[in-house]
């Protein structure tokens, strides 16, 4: 059951709600249509799952698609999702061949839904290729990109670029992974749900029962990255910076993370953690089912330091995740990391597993600070990445599409 | 009686709300040199955003400096004289966003012109130039009477306060903020309460803490005229 606004005022205030339903009333009945690659597993989805009801309540007509592709397809997006993130390989023309022809038969498939949508939002590159089937479409399409492209492998980049320069607007979430291209591009940050069993209040018996449940001990600090087992995350250089703190204090370290229906290469990370891992019974490396979400509010609350040690991150809600329940984050200083750990203030930005090792030896030496720490980044949260500052947003941005994208725009 | 004691504002102050939505320009510099070449042609609301968008964005503790140029030559170029010089430069004080453009590639100027090195910043410290636009809309709240201001101004948005209180400055020919704009329609009666609206410096503080200083000022001057 999906939160209502309701619910969502007594945490962010009436007068947030309030300002939401008086941006709506101009997209009244408006028919917009999201389509993403997979419904569970990753950001997107989930901030999907909560993004739909809400735009609906608001008096939207929305829907919500994924694309249907086979192992080659989702192979050649992945493909795509490393280059875009820098790690260059090209795709062959046989992959390009699975992507355009699933876009082709998505684009079929959606063609009356598509059709009559004003507002169209294609979510990162999988879908991307469909709007080269919709040369005379009457709604707004908006590209939204949720990876960080800020030095992607230019030749994937250069054929994605066809597709996405004949869409009206894109959005990305940082000016830094913007792209030359001849139309609007919108900056909005991600956002995560208070409301949802990742982040909701829990009591300390569900605490206590995943301590035991973990085979936690209470009494040494706990240091959690929780992420898709994926080479940006660095889980390795999270083992190393594990190993390098351990030296001083007696920490235990929990790896968790789900795979997600459009990562093929998932396994063979998880593999390579276990193998780093050798055995380590501080270490817990747990593969979590899709909607193991309390489990890993569980394990974000018990934890002492959450990590993001990622080296490549579109946005990491696994950060926002963390303040919102007062913990320090340890982060990559990369991409939309950067944007949630204030350095020195709701957490410290590292760029190697060594800085990583001396911080979380820090937070584990000054209590105090960590908690002071912990008490910012959940201000933070609150104030610039829940859920319903990414729906104004949106909002926002269809209202001003609608509107010819004018510098100022009186309702 | 004055002769303007009984005069009123044409229209009661009506309470608008707005939301802003920030768009990349495409424009980045990485070093000085460059950022003096894009600021010669980048949009003047994108100027203006790199004043005032700060108020608008995720930030926790007060900014070192107060636009994003004086935060760029600080933090990324490492120039701290640079970075001095642009932070003192006041946006109210230019009617003309033309003029604050060519005061800043002034100060840029000079400062290169010191320099044996063009300072850069690091690829990923880049400055990126960004811009905004704004959707506004009507609260349906009309004031007549501003001491009715006293109860309302705590419950406004942080929208609402960044319109009335920072947006109007671009709006009003007076260059000042709706507040004081309306007030002045009551003639000279609340002349000491514009005054004091007028030395709140807009910068240093959020939109929340501004809200909270201007319910303050309203409520100390009605409290202090019934006595």
């Amino acid at each position: 059951m999906n939160a209502t606004l309701d619910e969502y005022a007594r945490v962010v205030g009436q007068g947030v709600i309030r300002q939401l339903r008086q941006l709506a009333k101009p997209l009244q009945g408006a028919t917009v249509v999201h389509v993403n690659s997979t419904r569970e597993g990753g950001g997107v989805a989930e901030i999907l799952n909560r993004m739909v009801p809400l735009q609906q309540e608001l008096g939207l007509n929305v829907a919500w698609e994924t694309v249907v592709g086979d192992a080659p397809f989702f192979a050649c997006t992945k493909t795509f999702h490393n280059a875009l993130q820098g790690v260059g390989s090209a795709a062959p023309d046989s992959m390009l061949d699975a992507y355009e022809q699933t876009n082709q038969a998505n684009a079929e498939r959606l063609r009356g839904l598509l059709d009559a949508a004003d507002v169209v939002f294609i979510h990162d590159p999988q879908p991307a290729a469909m709007i080269a089937h919709f040369a005379g479409r009457k709604g707004k399409w908006i590209w939204r990109c949720h990876i960080d492209v800020s030095h992607p492998f230019r030749p994937v980049w250069k054929y994605l670029r066809n597709f996405v320069q004949k869409y009206d607007a894109s959005v990305w979430h940082l000016a830094a992974f913007a792209q030359p291209i001849r139309h609007p591009q919108y900056l909005i940050p991600p956002s995560i749900d208070p409301l949802a069993d990742k982040n909701v209040a829990l009591d300390s018996a569900e605490l206590d029962r995943t301590l035991e449940e973990r085979r936690l001990d209470r009494a040494r600090p706990i240091v959690v990255q929780v992420s898709r087992f994926d080479r940006f995350k660095d889980p390795l250089g999270v083992i190393r910076a594990y190993r390098m703190a351990k030296k001083y204090v007696p920490l235990q370290l929990v790896l968790a993370g789900g795979g997600a229906a459009d990562d093929p290469e998932g396994a063979r990370v998880l593999e390579d953690v276990q193998t780093a891992a050798n055995g380590d019974p501080d270490i817990h490396v747990l593969l979590l089912p899709s909607d193991a979400h309390r489990t890993i509010n569980a394990l974000q609350r018990i934890a002492d330091i959450v990590l993001q040690k990622s080296t490549r991150e579109g946005f990491g809600l696994t950060v926002s995740e963390a303040m919102w329940k007062e913990r320090p984050v340890i982060g990559g200083d990369v991409g939309g990391i950067r944007l949630q750990v204030v350095d020195y203030q709701t957490g410290f930005l590292v760029s190697t597993p060594e800085g990583a090792a001396q911080r979380i030896r820090y937070l584990i030496r000054h209590r105090e600070k960590s908690r002071e720490m912990g008490k910012k980044a959940h201000r933070l949260v609150l104030e610039n990445f829940l859920l319903t500052r990414q729906l104004r947003d949106y909002l926002t941005l269809m209202v001003a599409i609608r509107n010819g994208a004018r510098e100022r725009i009186e309702l | 009686m004055t002769a303007d004691e009984g005069a009123k504002p044409d229209t009661p102050l009506s309470i608008k709300d707005c939301a802003l939505i920030t768009l990349a320009t495409g424009r980045r510099a990485m070093n000085l040199r460059e950022l003096g070449v894009a600021l010669g042609d980048a949009p003047l609301n994108s100027i203006y955003y790199h004043f005032w968008g700060g108020l608008l964005r995720p930030s926790f503790a007060d900014p070192e400096y107060q636009n994003d140029f004086a935060g760029w030559a600080r933090q990324s170029l490492h120039d701290d004289r640079l970075a001095e010089r642009l932070a003192i430069v006041d946006p109210t004080a230019y009617t003309d966003l033309e003029d604050l453009r060519r005061d800043l590639i002034e100060i840029i100027e000079e400062r290169l012109e010191e320099s044996e090195l063009v300072p850069w910043a690091k690829r990923e410290q880049q400055f990126t130039f960004v811009e905004s636009q704004i959707v506004v809309f009507d609260t349906e709240i009309r004031i007549d009477d501003p001491a009715a201001l006293v109860d309302l101004l705590p419950t406004l948005s942080p929208g609402s306060i960044f319109y009335h209180f920072i947006d109007a400055r671009r709006r009003n020919p007076e260059w000042i903020d709706d507040f004081r704009r309306w007030l002045k329609g009551f003639g000279e009666r609340y002349d000491k309460l514009t005054q004091r609206i007028g030395s709140l410096d807009p910068h240093f503080g959020s939109l929340t803490e501004m809200r909270e200083d201007l319910s303050r000022i309203f409520r100390g001057y009605f409290e202090w005229e019934r006595l």
